[in-house]
């Protein structure tokens, strides 16, 4: 199966003609990532530094929105650091991304933007759990029950 | 916590990824049966693609998708495309893997507000566009622009064709003061204001009055409220380079505005509007901020004490602009406490009126209610009785949007919650009727119906929480579609649905002379307006009438590029 093109670098970009690689990690310096879905699966990846953690969901198909492109302007793609540990490791977020933190659904302390999370030596290792952006369904009145 | 496998990201990019048609290794869970059938062909046979659209790639399938081997394929109606209506198909069309979306537009364009709201100096909120041509570009998803529902085609008419309609179909009003003198001249609803220098068709002839004088006031305090600030305060130049409508620039440059006041009738912690906005207005060259009194309505303790939002709020209000007083040439003003009261005229010293449009507001004072707590958010505030005058040469109302009924709705038994603006629903996103439950005596689901985005909840949310709400909304069709409860054309436990959608319907919608604007006439009008854009150094320049649109996309015989061009853009 495919997965979705992920173009959205620019806005007046045109879709399809765009590329956003990641560059393979070079030999030695591979960094570590764990994303955890709201269904509690975890998925680890090999990544190279400098890559956000906006990219590396969705180029693995993870669900994260990034509805902005990575342009810190919507916190669809929200993430929750596990560790507080790893969480004091990270740059501090600036103005901008804890403007948009202060919209995002669920916030805790050790939330983040993942298009502005990236990795480094420091952050190899880094656990990060995926928000839910749902309620929790009920039945409709017509399902037999 | 187990860690499921070490796997390098693929270096290759997904458009690449697509072309080179190499398979992407899967990850994650999926609940698909995948049949001998592919999805496509399977939709195709029920109903043959509808000719709205040429061939183009399919949405590719993933996460949560439900199988729906044992039934024909879900054909669904979304009135409506903004960020509810795509977020809906793409979540949909993901789970449900033959569902068929064929998505109404009352205007020839897509996307709602995220083009005609979201304000042109903020560019980056407009890339959730890039999603939505990614589901439009499925074969399973036919864009029908041009045509309003209720309007030029009825929904009893829709019905008999699909299994379920989808309603997002946002807010197209707005809520009045209700007070004497709302109708001025000069005074505006900062919807269409809002949509005159978006381009809206709707609105680019509404020719506001920005050199009647300098004063501006803005009653509400949204983020409506401060991107109409904005816009009246911002330096023209950085302006112009956005898909901000040429009219609004030539009308702009002739503003003689140099003071906007943003008036609530509740305390700076109980405004609405959010701190990036904020922040936003603090940054310009040459634009002052004033709010008197600001430091009274914050704990004695200090600001520090407040929960992290209204803190952060609060910190960027207290430093204000880094301009000094004296060396500002607009300046935009926060004053609270304060309830619209009447809108006058220009009066003489006799009291009469000599004047013929806006001259001043007059606002009651108000406090906050004696059991209330002032630094909480839902403080609430009662009249004083004592009555502010201010001057004002425009006056704008930015108090809320407002969902109306569609014409047709009680055709399918559809109720409208005229007080909250709003079809009810389960807040999952089922319709409820309040005769439809077991015995007509409860409120029951009405099946095959459902509502998302600002119709559903009430026009209040960005576009995460939008987002999230159609995610909610799809997942419950895809749901209600996987455990076989009743959809709209059930009838007796067997489907009576013809399942041919669009095609069921275009005739009587051609028949009246309209021509619906299909995606690919779509990218035609969005490739136009991008071209045009560039040969006047602007992202975009958009089209503001909808007879320039379809002329564009190649659908009106007017099309004339020479006429165009010496009408486009004058105010
Ligand atoms: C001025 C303004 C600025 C905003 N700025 C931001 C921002 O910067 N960032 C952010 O995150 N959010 C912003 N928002 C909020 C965001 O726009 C909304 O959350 C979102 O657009 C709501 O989506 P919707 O699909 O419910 O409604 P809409 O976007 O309004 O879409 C409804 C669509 O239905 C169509 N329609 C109506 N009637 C019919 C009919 N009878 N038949 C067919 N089609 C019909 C309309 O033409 C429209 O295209 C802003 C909102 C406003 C008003
Ligand atoms: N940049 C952005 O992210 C952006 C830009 C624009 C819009 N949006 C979003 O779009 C949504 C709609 O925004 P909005 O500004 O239209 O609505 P809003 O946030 O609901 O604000 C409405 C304002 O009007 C006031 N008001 C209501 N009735 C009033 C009355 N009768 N008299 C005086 N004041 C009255 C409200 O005050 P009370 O609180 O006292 O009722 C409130 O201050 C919001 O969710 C907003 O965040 C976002
Ligand atoms: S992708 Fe929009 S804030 Fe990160």
């Amino acid at each position: 199966m495919h997965s979705f093109a992920r173009n959205r670098r620019r806005f007046s970009s045109t879709p399809i003609s765009q590329h956003n690689h990641l560059d393979p990690p070079k030999p030695g310096e591979e960094r570590h990532v764990t994303f955890i879905t709201k269904e509690g699966e975890s998925f680890t990846f090999e990544v190279a530094d400098g890559d956000n953690l906006l990219d590396i969901a969705q180029e693995n198909d993870l669900e994260m929105e990034g509805a902005c492109g990575g342009s810190c302007a919507c916190s669809t793609c929200h993430v929750i650091v596990e560790s507080e540990d790893m969480y004091n490791k990270m740059e501090e977020p600036d103005d901008d991304e804890n403007d948009m933190l202060d919209l995002a659904f669920g916030l805790q302390e050790t939330s983040r933007l993942g298009c502005q999370v990236k990795m480094s030596k420091e952050l190899d290792g880094l656990v990060v759990r995926l928000p839910s952006m749902t309620r929790n369904l009920q039945a409709s009145d017509f399902e037999s029950k | 916590m187990p860690v499921h496998h070490a796997r390098r990201a693929p270096y290759v990019c997904a458009s690449c990824i697509r072309r080179l048609h190499h398979v992407a290794p899967r990850i994650t869970r999926t609940y698909a049966t995948s049949g001998p059938k592919t999805a496509i062909s399977a939709a195709a046979e029920r109903s043959p693609r509808p000719s709205l659209r040429a061939p183009a790639r399919a949405v590719h399938l993933r996460r949560n998708e439900y199988s729906t081997s044992t039934r024909k394929p879900l054909r669904l109606a979304i009135i409506g495309s903004g960020p509810a209506g795509f977020y809906t198909a793409q979540r949909l069309m993901r789970q449900v893997k033959d569902a068929v979306v064929d998505m109404y537009e009352k205007l020839p364009v897509p996307y709602g507000l995220v083009r005609f709201g979201v304000a042109p100096d903020h560019p980056e909120v407009k890339n959730c566009q890039d999603s939505f041509e990614e589901v439009a570009a499925s074969t399973r998803f036919n864009y029908i622009g041009n045509v309003e529902v209720g309007k030029t085609l009825a929904l009893a008419d829709m019905k008999p064709h699909y299994d379920a309609i989808l309603f997002a179909y946002g807010a197209s009003e707005d809520r009045k003061l209700s007070i004497p003198g709302e109708d001025l001249p000069g005074v505006y609803s900062a919807r269409e204001f809002v949509g005159w220098y978006n381009g809206h068709p709707q609105f680019s002839h509404l020719k506001p009055e920005l050199d009647k004088g300098e004063r501006a006031v803005i009653v509400g305090q949204g983020n409506v409220a401060l991107d109409v600030a904005r816009i009246l305060v911002a330096p023209l130049n950085q302006l112009r380079k956005t898909d901000i409508a040429e009219h609004a620039v030539a009308a702009l440059s002739r503003s003689k505005i140099k003071r906007v006041e943003v008036v609530g009738r509740r305390g700076p912690l109980q405004a609405s509007f959010t701190v990036k906005e904020v922040r936003e207005l603090m940054q310009f060259p040459k634009v002052g901020f004033k709010s008197t009194g600001l430091r009274s309505f914050y704990p004695p303790e200090g600001i520090h004490t407040l929960p992290r939002v209204q803190k952060r709020l609060a910190m960027v209000l207290q430093q204000g602009a880094p301009i000094d007083k004296h060396d500002h040439k607009k300046r935009w003003e926060l004053s609270f406490l304060r309830s619209p009261h009447a809108i006058h005229a220009k009066k003489n010293r006799l009291n009469q009126v000599i004047g013929n449009r806006v001259d001043s507001i007059e606002f009651q004072k108000t406090n906050f209610v004696p059991d209330a707590n002032p630094f909480s958010e839902d403080a609430k505030v009662h009249p004083t009785g004592e009555m502010v005058t201010t001057e004002a040469s425009m006056v704008f109302r930015s108090i809320g949007y407002k969902s109306t009924p569609l014409p047709g709705l009680s055709d399918l038994g559809v109720p409208f919650d005229e007080k909250l603006g709003i079809i009810p629903n389960d807040v999952h996103g089922r319709i409820i009727s309040p005769s439809a439950g077991p015995g007509n005596l409860s409120a029951g689901h009405l099946p095959g119906l459902y509502a998302v985005g600002w119709v559903k909840r009430g026009p209040t949310g960005v576009i995460v929480n939008t987002m999230m709400d159609a995610f909610t909304t799809a997942d419950i069709i895809a749901q209600d579609w996987s455990t076989n409860v009743p959809f709209l054309n059930t009838e007796k436990g067997s489907d009576a649905s013809t399942g041919l959608g669009w095609d069921g319907v275009k005739d009587t919608v051609l028949a009246q002379g309209v021509i619906p604007v299909d995606w690919e006439a779509w990218k035609r009008i969005d490739k136009a307006e991008r071209e045009r854009g560039k040969q006047v150094g602007k992202v975009r320049w958009k089209f503001a009438d909808t007879e320039q649109m379809k002329a564009a996309a190649g659908l009106a015989s007017s099309w004339n590029p020479q006429k165009m061009k010496a009408t486009a853009g004058l105010a």
